[in-house]
């Protein structure tokens, strides 16, 4: 607005936005993504595309219930394939989220705010993508309540010592946790939505989810204090949740998967492929909306290093893996890793380690990271890297396993397929209903990033 | 024109006069007063005395019930109600019940650091005196508004309005209830 005071003070050195924004410009440009009536084409193509592809969702899950888990590809010994390997790279893909939102800001790294919301919109669309998958893969998915302890006239229990029974109250901690935390960071943006609409069914729809937030002191004190509470209890949640996945696999013994270092390795990878999905998802959101002053180079720049970084770290799992087998002497466990390596499996093995422990050395480079394209592609490959991570610790292992009259080699059918792009359509629908019904950017939180906002001490009262 | 009014509000355009503003009406010795801003200031906390709230107690309570109940919940299902043998090891076995006395930990916790924050606020609250003044729309934008309420002691509705306009604001507006 006009007759906002000109920014004055030097910009500061490290410059997280573009300069020349004030409280108002920044709110108008994040609001009208959300309040305008045109919806880009390229938006409205991607719709339908992930519209079809939900649809064929739905197909490949009415399928599965008429006819049961032969409509996938899983044969004995292989009873975990494509559906756990799923769930696992979904969940994955969600820690970036949180860990944007929750680790970022008890470290006080003030460029998390621009990338922040839909980070954790991508957690919890991507927490939902991964949660049909265990689901279906129970045999009778109606009956998925009985995860649950609750009383019942069958006087029977959950096995607390299981893993699987862990990781139903780790993913479903997790997919609350996350949900709290993002609505309460949407309030006061839903509450700058409903003063900016126009319509009246809006405002009222933007003010009901607002709860009345008015932005008064005593509620921002208290507010504060709930955010870094939350960031708190989410940052050691993060950590936990791919833990516990990873446990689903050490307490088991089958070689290749009882092994004491996955918990660290899957949340290395967790991370890693979550920024991979942060980057795929950042790069074309801040050119299709125009938003490359708000998401600027410097994010990306750091979202790559942080994705080399934990790229690293799994190359360096890798190798320990590898050696660990070797080292600790078990046949079995270099049975399997050496099946792996020259197996049935050698493709997926060595291109998932071209994908993630070659390309992501790419990132060194200055050049790579400031070329928006190339960090696009190479998003993508870590993403199909981390994917076949996945399959290949499950399926390589599940397939030759101690008992070798047993082996079989896993195919997978056409349903698996249509089972894992369906659930591609629906994160895809449902973030893109964030897109245009939410601010993608936190506003309020942009606001503090503003040379303005910092109070300037000569006005002492 | 004489209706009992909620309170007065000036209008500033810039978070460093709202800051002076309000330490400005804490030293003239107002105390029922609420500063209204469009992102988290930690100076207005400190010039209205706002750093001390309940919530950390309250989570804390939140999580030692959460863990608590998950304790106890899988002691009673493993160890009494459905207990089962496993070769002969203890039916406490309380290494395993770790992940999920963490996990709802957490999980009571954080219902109780997002319910207790929206209990402590008095939210959700549709109506509030506040939106009866027109500009106030602006305050989820770029604007900064001080209001000091009827109830104070000291206010008196032309003193307090005059007051206010000293502290140069943009505009200074009556807070219909």
């Amino acid at each position: 607005m006009a007759n906002e005071p000109p920014v004055i003070d030097s910009p500061e050195s490290k410059k997280i936005i573009a300069p020349g924004y004030t409280f108002g410009t920044i709110t108008d440009q994040i609001a009208s993504v959300v309040l305008t009536k045109k919806t880009p084409y390229v938006v409205m193509g991607t719709f339908a595309v992930a519209m079809g592809l939900l649809l064929i969702f739905l197909l490949a899950v009415g399928l599965l219930f008429t006819k049961g888990l032969g409509v996938w590809g899983l044969r004995g010994p292989t009873m975990w394939a494509w559906d756990i390997t799923n769930f696992v790279w979904w969940v994955g893909i969600g820690h970036a989220g949180t860990l944007i939102s929750a680790i970022l800001l008890l470290l006080n790294q003030q460029w998390r705010n621009s990338i922040n919301r839909f980070a954790e919109a991508m957690t919890i669309f991507a927490v939902a993508c991964a949660g049909m998958f265990p689901i279906l893969h129970l045999g009778r998915p109606w009956l998925m309540y009985w995860l649950f302890p609750y009383p019942n006239t069958m006087g029977i229990e959950p096995n607390f010592r299981s893993p699987l029974v862990w990781d139903v109250f780790a993913v479903s901690t997790y997919a609350t946790v996350s949900l709290l935390f993002w609505y309460v960071g949407l309030m006061p943006d839903l509450a700058t939505l409903r003063d900016r609409s126009e319509h009246r069914a809006l405002k009222v729809t933007y003010g009901f989810l607002a709860m009345g937030w008015r932005g008064s002191a005593k509620h921002w004190a208290v507010y504060e204090t709930a955010s870094l509470l939350l960031a708190g209890l989410a940052t050691p949640l993060v950590l936990s949740v791919h833990t516990v996945v990873s446990l689903d696999f050490t307490v088991g013994i089958v070689p290749g998967w009882h092994s004491t270092f996955f918990p660290p390795y899957f949340v290395a990878g967790a991370i890693y492929s979550g920024f991979a999905m942060v980057l795929a998802l950042a790069i074309p959101l801040r050119s299709i909306y125009g938003l490359k002053g708000l998401i600027t180079a410097k994010h990306l720049d750091n979202a790559a290093k942080v994705m080399m970084a934990t790229g690293l770290i799994v190359g360096y799992s890798y190798i320990m893996e590898a050696f660990s087998a070797w080292y600790g002497g078990n046949v079995y466990e270099q049975a399997a890793m050496w099946n792996r390596m020259t197996g049935p499996y050698k493709y997926h093995y060595w291109v998932l380690i071209a994908c993630n422990v070659i390309a992501p050395n790419a990132l060194w480079f200055k050049k790579v990271r400031s070329n928006t394209v190339v960090l696009f592609i190479w998003s993508l490959i870590v993403l199909v890297g981390m994917w076949l991570e996945r399959f290949v610790i499950i399926v390589a292992s599940l397939a030759q396993d101690n008992l070798p009259s047993s082996w079989r080699v896993f195919e997978s059918t056409r349903w698996d397929w249509a089972t894992y792009l369906g659930t591609i359509g629906l994160f895809l629908v449902l973030f893109m209903l964030f897109i245009r019904l939410l601010p993608m950017i936190s506003i309020f939180e942009v606001r503090t990033l503003l040379p303005q906002a910092k109070i300037k001490e000569d006005s002492r009262g | 024109m004489n209706k009992p009014i909620y309170g007065v509000m000036a209008e500033f355009d810039n978070p460093s006069s709202l800051v002076g503003a309000a330490r400005a009406a804490r030293e003239k010795g107002y105390r029922k007063l609420d500063a209204y801003s469009p992102f988290p200031i930690e100076e207005l906390s400190d010039a209205l005395h706002l750093h001390k709230n309940k919530l950390p107690l309250l989570v804390l309570i939140g999580g030692i019930v959460g863990g608590t109940l998950g304790y106890m919940l899988q002691y009673f299902v493993t160890v009494m109600y459905y207990p089962i043998n496993v070769g002969g090891r203890p039916l406490h076995s309380w290494p395993a019940y770790i992940i999920i006395t963490f996990e709802t930990t957490i999980l009571f916790a954080a219902l109780t650091a997002v319910f207790g924050m929206l209990g402590l606020c008095g939210l959700p609250m549709p109506y509030h005196p506040v939106f009866n003044v027109p500009r106030f729309a602006l305050a989820s934008r770029n604007r900064f508004f001080l209001c000091i309420e009827s109830t104070d002691p000291l206010f008196d509705r032309d003193k307090t309005c005059e007051f206010l306009e000293t502290l140069e604001p943009r505009e200074v507006s009556e807070v219909a209830h």
